[in-house]
C-alpha cells in the first residue's frame, strides 16, 4: 500500500524542460519550480496521528469513596504527530539543473526531478548539440558584450553587407569545422569517421572547448542581425563574444541584444513549460511525455560507458604489456651488467 | 551494588506487570514524599512543567536529583494517576551512592518482600516516570505532557516554526497555562482580534508572552489616544504583531516620522498606518531611501508622491532596485508619463516580468497605447491587473496560445 505522497513523488522523476525568462538567475528558476512543487507534495494528507493510550483517574470516585476507585482506559491521537508541531513533512525535493543559462539568456532550461538527475549527468556526457538564436547589434562595442554594458567603442557599419557577413560566418564555422574533427578523436581515414561525418554525427570524445558545429544568418536588417548557432559545450559568455568577434571580423563593432536557446539536445522550444505553468499539474504530463527520451539518453550512456570500458581496458592491457615487455628488457639488461658469465650461459643454452 | 540493582529492575518490572503487589517503603525519604505528594499536590503542578527546561541547564547526576525529582515530577501530571515514587527511588539507588547509604538500603531490602499486596489506594499513587529527554532539539517531545504546549498547539500556534528560533522554544516550555498565557489570550481577545488570528499572531511574534500586560495596556491605551479606533487597533495588530513590543515612545517617535516625512494631515497617516502596519515595525531607514529615490531618482512632486503613499503605501517598503526597475520600464521603454503613473500607482506594485511580458505582446500587436486622449487607449490598471484570460481577450484581443506562444520568443 502506498500513500498518496510516495504515488506523487513517484510521477515527479524524469527529466522536463521550463522556459526560463530573460532577466531571471537559473538558481531562482529551480527553487520557484521546487517550492510549487513542495507545497503540492505537503498538501498530500498525511498519515493518521499515532494513539496515545491514558489512564484517566474518575474524579467523583476519588472524592465521594476513595475505596472505589476507577481508572479509565481512553486512546487519543498522540500531539506529538500534530502537522504544527511536526512542521511540513518534506522539506526538500531533488531538482537538478541541465546545462546552465545565464540571468541575461533566455530559453529552454532542462531540470531534472527525484532520479532523473541521472539521467542529466547522461544528457551532459553525451555532448548533444544545443541550438541558440543570437539577436546582435553592429555599431558599438561593450565591456561585456550585452547592448546593456558600458560602450567601449562606437564605428560606422555602413559597409557591412549581407555578402560580407555570410562570408565571416562560414570562414569561422569553417575553423570550427576543424575543431571538431581534432576534437572527435576519430581516425579520418576509417568508413566509420566517413559514415559519422556524413551524417553529421562526428562529436567531441571528451572535454573540449565550445565547438560551433552550425552557424547562419536568418535575417540582416542593419544594423540589427539574427544568427543561428547549433554548438557543443558552450557557455552564453562565448556566443555573446561570438558575435563581438563578428563584429570584429566585419572591421565594425557589434553588441548582443539577446541569447535564447531554442534546443538543448532533445529538449525543443515547444515542449518547454512557460512561467506560469511550473506548476504540478503542468510538470508531471511534462515527465511522462519526456520519459521515452529519458530512456534514450540513459541507455546511450550505459553503451557509452561499456564501449569505454572495453577501450580502456584493451588499452590498459596493452600498455601492461609493453611495461612488462620493457621491464623483461631491463632485467635482462642488468643480469647482464651485473654477471656477465650467466648471460653467457644463457646464451649458449639459447 | 551489583545485586541491589537486578533487584530493583526485577521490582520494578513485577510492579509495572501488577500493581498490586506491595512495595514496602524502602527508606525514609520514599514515606515523606507519599505524605507530601497529596497536599503538595496543586503547588508542584506549578513548577512542574518549569523542571524540564531547568534540568536541561544544569542537568546535574541522576543520584543527586532522584529524590527531588521524584516529589516534583508526581504530582504534576494530572492525567497519569499511577505514581511509582517509591520505585523511582529504587531506580536511583543503583546509581554512584555513597558507601554508607548502600549498607543501610541494602539492610531495608532484606526486610521487604515484593509479593506482598498494597491497597488500591497505595497502587494508584504509583507514579510512572514519563521517558522525557533531558536535552532535545524539538519542542515534539514535550508537547503530550506540557499542558501549554499542548494549549498552545489547539489554539493554531506552529510549533515547528518557532522552535527553529533561537531561544523561544525554552522559553515557551517555561510558561505557565495560567498565568502567562491565559490572560494575554483574554488581553487580545478584548482588543478584537479574531479567534483565527490568534494562533498567526503567536506564531509570528512569540515575545508576547513575555511582555508585561500593563506595558501593553498602556500602548493600546496610547494608540487609542491617537484617535485609532478600537477596530482599527485590532487589525492593526493582528497584521503586525510586533506592534505591541514597541515602547509608547518608540510609537510615537514613528508615527511622528511617518506625519513629518510624508507631509500628511493626521487623519491620513492614520489612514496609511492602518493599511499598512508594518510601517511602525520595520527599519525607518528604507523608507527614507524610497522617499528619496521617488523624489530624486524618479522626479515625482511631492503632492504625486503624497498620493501614490495613500494609494500604496507598500511602495515605502519595497526593494529599493524592485522600483526602480519597473520605473524605468514603465517611463523610459513603456513611455507613460509621471502623472499617469500617479494615477495608477499600483503598477509600481506589480511584478516586473508581468509588465515586460504583457507590454512587449501589445507592442508586437501594434496595440501598446497609453494615451488616454488618443483611442484605443490601454489604461495601466488594465495591463497589470487583470488575469492572463481576461487580459488576452479583452485588452489584446488575442487568444491564450498566442500569448504563451510570444512568451517564448523573448
Amino acid at each position: 500500500m502506498t500513500t498518496p505522497a510516495a504515488r506523487l513523488f513517484s510521477k515527479l522523476d524524469g527529466l522536463f524542460a521550463v522556459y526560463k525568462p530573460q532577466g531571471v538567475h537559473w538558481k531562482l528558476v529551480r527553487d520557484t519550480v521546487e517550492t510549487n512543487l513542495l507545497k503540492v507534495v505537503n498538501s498530500c494528507p498525511a498519515p493518521p496521528p499515532r494513539c496515545m493510550v491514558q489512564f484517566q483517574l474518575l474524579q467523583s470516585g476519588d472524592c465521594s469513596s476513595s475505596n472505589q476507585l476507577t481508572v479509565t482506559k481512553s486512546s487519543l491521537p498522540a500531539l506529538t504527530d500534530h502537522p504544527l508541531v511536526t512542521g511540513p513533512r518534506f522539506h526538500k525535493i531533488r531538482v537538478g539543473v541541465g546545462h546552465r543559462l545565464d540571468a541575461f539568456s533566455s530559453g529552454v532550461l532542462v531540470l531534472g526531478l527525484g532520479n532523473g538527475n541521472t539521467a542529466l549527468e547522461s544528457l551532459y556526457r553525451s555532448h548533444v548539440t544545443r541550438e541558440y538564436i543570437l539577436e546582435g547589434e553592429f555599431g558599438k562595442s561593450t565591456d561585456d558584450f550585452t547592448h546593456t554594458g558600458r560602450v567601449i567603442e562606437r564605428s560606422t557599419f555602413d559597409h557591412v553587407t549581407n555578402d560580407k557577413l555570410e562570408r565571416v560566418l562560414a570562414m569561422i564555422q569553417g575553423a570550427n569545422q576543424k575543431a571538431l574533427i581534432t576534437y572527435s578523436q576519430m581516425d579520418l581515414s576509417t568508413q566509420e569517421a566517413y559514415e559519422l561525418a556524413v551524417k553529421g554525427l562526428l562529436r567531441p570524445q571528451d572535454k573540449s572547448p565550445p565547438i560551433l558545429t552550425g552557424l547562419r544568418c536568418l535575417s540582416y536588417k542593419p544594423p540589427q542581425f539574427i544568427l543561428e548557432v547549433q554548438c557543443v559545450n558552450e557557455t552564453q559568455r562565448y556566443l555573446r563574444k561570438l558575435v563581438h568577434e563578428v563584429g570584429l571580423e566585419l572591421r565594425t563593432n557589434a553588441v548582443c541584444t539577446k541569447v535564447r536557446r531554442t534546443r538543448d539536445g532533445p529538449f525543443k522550444m515547444e515542449d518547454a513549460l512557460t512561467r506560469h505553468h511550473w506548476t504540478t499539474e503542468d510538470i508531471i504530463p511534462a515527465i511522462a511525455s519526456f520519459r521515452r527520451t529519458t530512456r534514450k539518453i540513459r541507455k546511450n550512456d550505459s553503451y557509452r560507458k561499456v564501449v569505454k570500458q572495453s577501450d580502456s581496458t584493451t588499452q590498459t592491457q596493452a600498455q601492461t604489456r609493453t611495461s612488462t615487455c620493457k621491464l623483461e628488457s631491463v632485467n635482462q639488461e642488468k643480469a647482464g651488467s651485473l654477471n656477465p658469465s650467466e648471460t653467457s650461459v644463457d646464451a649458449k643454452q639459447f | 551494588m551489583y545485586l541491589c540493582g537486578r533487584g530493583v529492575v526485577y521490582l520494578q518490572s513485577m510492579c509495572i506487570k501488577a500493581r498490586h503487589v506491595h512495595v514496602a517503603k524502602l527508606c525514609q525519604t520514599s514515606t515523606t514524599v507519599l505524605s507530601h505528594s497529596r497536599s503538595q499536590k496543586d503547588k508542584w503542578r506549578l513548577y512542574g512543567i518549569r523542571y524540564f527546561s531547568d534540568q536541561r541547564t544544569d542537568s546535574s547526576p541522576l543520584s543527586h536529583t532522584a529524590s527531588k525529582i521524584t516529589e516534583q515530577q508526581t504530582p504534576e501530571h494530572g492525567l497519569v494517576p499511577v505514581m511509582i515514587s517509591e520505585l523511582h527511588e529504587l531506580s536511583s539507588a543503583p546509581g554512584p551512592v555513597p558507601a554508607e547509604q548502600t549498607s543501610i538500603d541494602l539492610d531495608v531490602q532484606s526486610s521487604l518482600s515484593p509479593f506482598e499486596e498494597i491497597s488500591d489506594e497505595d497502587a494508584i499513587r504509583i507514579f510512572v516516570p514519563p521517558n522525557l529527554p533531558p536535552t532535545t532539539f524539538t519542542l515534539r517531545d514535550y508537547v503530550d505532557k506540557s499542558e501549554t504546549l499542548t494549549n498552545l498547539v489547539h489554539l493554531g500556534i506552529n510549533l515547528s516554526k518557532l522552535e527553529e528560533r533561537p531561544n523561544v522554544g525554552s522559553m515557551l516550555v517555561r510558561l505557565n497555562f495560567q498565568e502567562d498565557v491565559v490572560p494575554l489570550l483574554l488581553f487580545l481577545k478584548d482588543l478584537g482580534v479574531q479567534d483565527v488570528q490568534l494562533g498567526l499572531m503567536l506564531t509570528k511574534n512569540p515575545f508576547l508572552f513575555t511582555e508585561n500586560l500593563e506595558n501593553l495596556q498602556a500602548r493600546v491605551s496610547y494608540l487609542k489616544s491617537k484617535k485609532f479606533s478600537s477596530e482599527s487597533v485590532a487589525v492593526m495588530v493582528s497584521k503586525a504583531p510586533y506592534l505591541l513590543n514597541f515602547s509608547v515612545k518608540r510609537l510615537d517617535n514613528r508615527l511622528g516620522f511617518f506625519q513629518q516625512q510624508l507631509g500628511l494631515s493626521a487623519h491620513k497617516t492614520r489612514d496609511v498606518v492602518t493599511r499598512l502596519p508594518k510601517l511602525l515595525c520595520g527599519s525607518l531607514e528604507p523608507v527614507k531611501e524610497n522617499l528619496r529615490v521617488c523624489e530624486l531618482e524618479f522626479g515625482f512632486h511631492r503632492n504625486e508622491i503624497q498620493h501614490i503613499v495613500t494609494m500604496v503605501p507598500k511602495v515605502l517598503t519595497t526593494n529599493k532596485r524592485k522600483l526602480t526597475q519597473i520605473f524605468d520600464f514603465v517611463y523610459n521603454t513603456m513611455g507613460v508619463p509621471h502623472s499617469l503613473i500617479a494615477k495608477f500607482p499600483q503598477i509600481l506594485n506589480a511584478k516586473f516580468l508581468h509588465i515586460r511580458e504583457r507590454h512587449l505582446f501589445l507592442e508586437y500587436l501594434g496595440r501598446a497605447q497609453y494615451e488616454p486622449t488618443h483611442p484605443n487607449y490601454i489604461s495601466l490598471e488594465r495591463l497589470v491587473a487583470l488575469p492572463d484570460e481576461t487580459f488576452c481577450s479583452e485588452v489584446a484581443l488575442a487568444s491564450l496560445d498566442d500569448f504563451e506562444r510570444f512568451q517564448k520568443t523573448l
